[in-house]
């Protein structure tokens, strides 16, 4: 069973073929085999999951059940869950219990979706190869030599490897579509300000938006049908009817105007990469789509800009974590400064100390003008691109990473080279659209390709629509690793 | 040298919403510590600010009563730091948008007016309180207090002596609570000052180094202080010193200042906007709905004490001194009814004003009580006026009246009655009473016939105590002067 998409999952407890106890143990089932292998969660707590799941039988029974009822799902460890420990990847938060629940979560636990437990994911969110973890890299499920991406690298991993039929994730510079093209899978980042922030731990708070990460497009409709809507606690929460991700599925894509944009083409994509992408662009016309070439000018700004304006929003967002309240606190210390300095030294790993260094830079006294005025700036240009583009093309085509999954290992001396696998996620952020990654082929060595959609903003069903068309037609989004 | 004190001061005004400015939690002063801090105040992962309106609608009417610009669009910034006391490891405040700009305050010092220019005003939220005292070795934190709503409302350097100072103070505080902001409470921290004191050569036009006196809780010390530190100030200089720019205590117990950080170990706080929340935009229709709602504030009630009702600036001021006040007083005048005199209004709001100044602020100032929960009722003290104004009582008899509302509570006319305090003008009655005096006190009445003007005082007081006070004592006098010849 753990190897079908949630739509079929769905129809399986609606037809009552399977009770979403007996579903939730094949999932806990496969993740005791596979996770010592995958370390792909943090934390598994199977008698809380099969009580949840025990419950959603009980309501099914009642007749109260909704599509997803009964259905597990896993959540990344950024979310607060009470009850869970939610550590965010950190040793900072390793023995933090949430006292309350993320709107995320209560989405989910109101779908009656039982938890499966919390996926590893890079500390803080910060890193693109799930190795900043403080409990360890989680594999990808294709090599277990490589990385699955980040940061949502557990989430991406599970699903990939059927741990879970789907998980959440968040995307701050490419979080969620990185790891999910590197392993396989699909996924959504929705127009930011969709999916509430509440209860899901910060990073960079402009940028940061939680989404779903699945094994097809239709999947992800029907998951950010529960995710998304308006939440008063957010004040960047959008408040909007609520929608139907799943109604333009079916639409013919006859017309469909996609913007191919000149500088996502022009250097830096592995051949294998760039093959595939060019593979869907055909696949794509035969669905009686056009191209049209758009231009994104000042999108190769976007990694300088995103790393002065992601650090110091996370510099100052990481500031309540000091030892006082909750979380980890230095066992020794002479005085409150150095319990602080200790207690932050210690609690904290070297990628989390470098982004809170150059954040607390950028803001400084004299260098704020420098760097985060003009950071600002590109910003602004980076979204009137986009929106120039959007006058000519319905959605916008890319590679979603320049290379497939990497070696655990190869990147993690030299941050630049990790800051760059993000180069063609990082401008959706700063100009807060919508992004999906969707499965494209796979390279020389076997491992997942992914193809990046880029919406308007709130064209996520379009979006969904678009992709879903695609893999109508193709199979790419189906093959599962074998191996494991 | 003859110096000159410059003075600039920053008051912190705790804002009169029932919840924080950005969680629900309450801010009811006193409740035992962390009780009043939710998941937003202690700052758990993963919460978020939610703006409370109401916080934002009190500096509407902050700005709109000092004559201010109102920002349109103002914006929530962060100011980094590390304190126990500040869960999130920032202050939200307004920084470079906030939204209230300029503006100004009239201030009565002595006979003199000056106006005080107000820099700007700003939202932000409070922080805990670090309570250092009462564990052994370590220090408590309570949250309670964090995010509990604050206008902090900075004025220009337009201030020259601690009398200003503390002028400025007063008018601001009973402005901020005339509007309902804020509650004043000064004891309870509703009402903090900090204030910047510098001195400089009369004359020259340059500022001296300021130093910033912190958290003055009070109007005596906030005078105290400013005294202490411009002495402080002009003795360095005297002395050869330079004055370094840097934030001091004043210690109530010694009367001092003492210096708690210098500029060199100043905080970057490295202010950028929360990104957490949107700026805020103030809509025309709602300021307007809010300029409508304000009172009448104290200048315009002040001018028209004077223009219409005749009174002195002193008693206008005084009469203005808080909201309570001035309801108590018009409703007082409003409760008289207009008198037969030509006079009209004029005479009674003068026998009102005299009263509420006199006896009533006496009264309330013994038993520590605001006007607004005084024992006698502003109809009630109308119904003793009308007693005067009718002559039923003289002045002394209705002090005697007031006492009794004042303990016994009750009204005049029910005091009046059954204590019999009623003054005796009937001609018939008093004649009988100086006739028994005179008869009584043949000396007295020799001594005044023999040109002794003391002893007609003596034969006036005889006649008063034998109608046990009561005898009108403008008649007493006419009526024994025509019977002594």
């Amino acid at each position: 069973m753990t190897d079908q998409t949630l739509k079929q999952l769905s129809a399986l407890l609606a037809e009552g073929r399977a009770s979403s106890v007996e579903l939730t143990r094949d999932y806990l089932d496969r993740i005791q085999a596979l996770n010592p292998t995958l370390n792909a969660f943090v934390t598994v707590d199977p008698d809380s999951s099969l009580a949840e799941a025990a419950a959603a039988d009980a309501r099914r029974a009642s007749g109260q059940a909704g599509p997803l009822t009964g259905v597990p799902i896993a959540h990344k460890d950024i979310f607060c869950a009470e009850g869970w420990l939610t550590t965010c990847g950190s040793k900072m938060l390793s023995n933090f219990v949430s006292p309350y629940d993320a709107h995320v979560i209560e989405q989910f636990k109101a779908a009656g979706m039982p938890s499966l437990g919390k996926t590893n994911m890079d500390e803080f969110a910060m890193g693109s190869s799930n190795e900043t973890s403080h409990f360890g890299p989680v594999k990808n499920p294709w090599d277990t030599a490589r990385v699955p991406g980040g940061s949502s690298g557990g989430s991406a991993t599970c699903v990939a490897a059927r741990l879970a039929p789907a998980a959440t994730g968040t995307d701050t510079g490419g979080s969620i579509r990185q790891p999910a093209a590197l392993c396989g899978i699909t996924c959504l980042k929705p127009t930011y300000g969709v999916v509430s922030r509440y209860g899901m731990i910060a990073f960079a708070s402009s940028l940061d938006q939680g989404g779903p990460m699945a094994l097809s497009a239709e999947d992800c409709a029907l998951l950010l049908n529960v995710m998304a809507g308006f939440d008063g606690r957010d004040s960047t929460s959008l408040e909007r009817a609520k929608e139907d991700y799943t109604r333009d599925l079916a639409k013919p894509l006859a017309g469909l105007r996609i913007g191919l944009p000149r500088e996502f083409f022009a250097a830096g994509m592995s051949a294998d990469t760039a093959r595939a992408v060019e593979e869907a662009i055909a696949q794509y016309r035969r669905l009686g789509a056009e191209t049209v070439e758009v231009g994104l000018p000042n999108s190769r700004l976007s990694v300088a800009a995103y790393y002065v304006l992601a650090p110091a929003e996370a510099s100052s967002n990481l500031s309540r974590f000091d030892g006082v309240r909750y979380g980890y606190r230095a066992a020794e210390y002479k005085d409150l400064t150095d319990m602080y300095e200790r207690t932050r030294a210690e609690g904290f790993g070297a990628e989390v100390k470098r982004r809170i260094m150059i954040g607390t830079y950028v803001l400084s006294h004299g260098y704020y003008d420098a760097y985060y005025i003009q950071a600002q700036r590109l910003r602004r240009l980076i979204a009137d691109d986009f929106a120039q583009a959007f006058q000519a093309c319905d959605v916008i085509l890319g590679p979603t990473a320049p290379t497939t999954a990497f070696k655990l290992g190869e990147k993690s001396d030299d941050p630049v080279q990790m800051y760059l696998s993000d180069i063609y996620t990082i401008a959706v952020n700063l100009a807060g659209l919508p992004g999906m990654s969707l499965p494209c082929g796979f390279d020389s060595q076997g491992l997942p390709i992914g193809l990046q959609l880029i919406g308007n903003y709130f064209a996520e069903a379009k979006m969904l629509n678009v992709a879903h068309q695609y893999q109508l037609a193709t199979d790419w989004h189906a093959r599962a690793p074998q191996g494991i | 040298m003859q110096w000159e004190t410059v003075i600039g001061l920053e008051v912190h005004t705790q804002l009169t919403t029932q919840s924080k400015i950005f969680s629900g939690a309450s801010i009811a002063f006193g409740a035992e510590p962390n009780t009043q801090a939710c998941q937003v105040d202690i700052a758990l992962p993963g919460v978020l600010p939610v703006l409370n309106k109401g916080a934002v609608e009190r500096a509407i009417r902050f700005g709109l009563a000092i004559g201010a610009k109102l920002n349109r669009t103002n914006v929530f910034a962060r100011k980094n730091y590390f304190y126990p006391d500040l869960p999130k490891g920032y202050q939200i405040s307004q920084y470079e948008l906030p939204i209230v700009e300029g503006g100004a305050l009239t201030i009565q010092v002595g006979d003199e007016e000056k106006t005080i220019r107000i820099t700007r005003a700003h939202l932000e939220e409070d922080a805990g309180k670090s309570l250092h005292e009462d564990f052994h070795g370590m220090t408590g934190i309570d949250l309670n207090r964090a995010g509990t709503p604050l206008l902090e409302i900075v004025s220009e350097p337009d201030m020259r002596s601690a009398k200003e100072a503390v002028a400025y103070a007063k008018a601001l505080h009973t402005l901020v609570t005339w509007i309902g902001i804020c509650d004043g409470n000064m004891q309870e921290g509703s009402f903090r000052v900090d204030a910047n004191v510098s001195v400089r050569p009369r004359g020259q036009a340059e500022f001296g180094t300021r130093r910033e006196i912190k958290n003055l809780n009070s109007f005596r010390f906030l005078e105290q202080a400013i005294d202490y530190e411009v002495r402080w100030q002009i003795e360095q200089i005297e002395d050869g010193h330079k004055i370094r720019q840097a934030t001091v205590l004043f210690n109530p117990d010694t009367g001092e200042t003492r210096a708690m950080r210098s500029k060199e170990d100043a905080h970057d706080y490295r202010y950028f906007p929360d990104p957490d929340l949107l700026p805020v935009k103030l809509d025309e229709g709602w300021i307007e709905q809010v300029k409508t709602s304000l009172p009448e504030l104290p200048e315009q009630k002040q001018a028209r004490y004077r223009d219409q009702l005749g009174l002195s600036a002193y008693d206008a001021n005084t009469l203005t001194s808080s909201r309570t006040m001035a309801e108590y007083f018009e409703a007082t005048v409003g409760s008289l009814s207009p008198g037969p005199s030509p006079g009209g209004g004029g005479e009674q709001a003068k026998l009102a004003a005299n009263w509420i100044m006199g006896d009533l602020s006496a009264a309330l100032n013994k038993a520590e009580l605001d006007v607004a929960a005084s024992r006698i009722s502003a109809e009630q003290l109308a119904g003793l006026l009308a007693r005067i104004q009718d002559g039923t009582l003289s002045g002394k008899l209705a002090k005697q009246v007031f006492e009794a509302m004042w303990s016994e509570g009750g009204e005049a006319d029910a005091i009046i009655e059954t204590k019999g305090l009623k003054q005796v003008s009937d001609a018939g009655e008093i004649e009988r009473l100086i006739d028994a005096v005179m008869a009584a006190n043949a000396k007295s009445v020799e001594e005044f016939r023999s040109g002794k003007e003391k002893a007609f005082n003596a034969l006036v007081g005889q006649v008063m105590k034998a109608s046990k006070g009561k005898a009108n004592p403008a008649q007493v006098n006419e009526l024994l002067r025509g019977k002594l010849g």
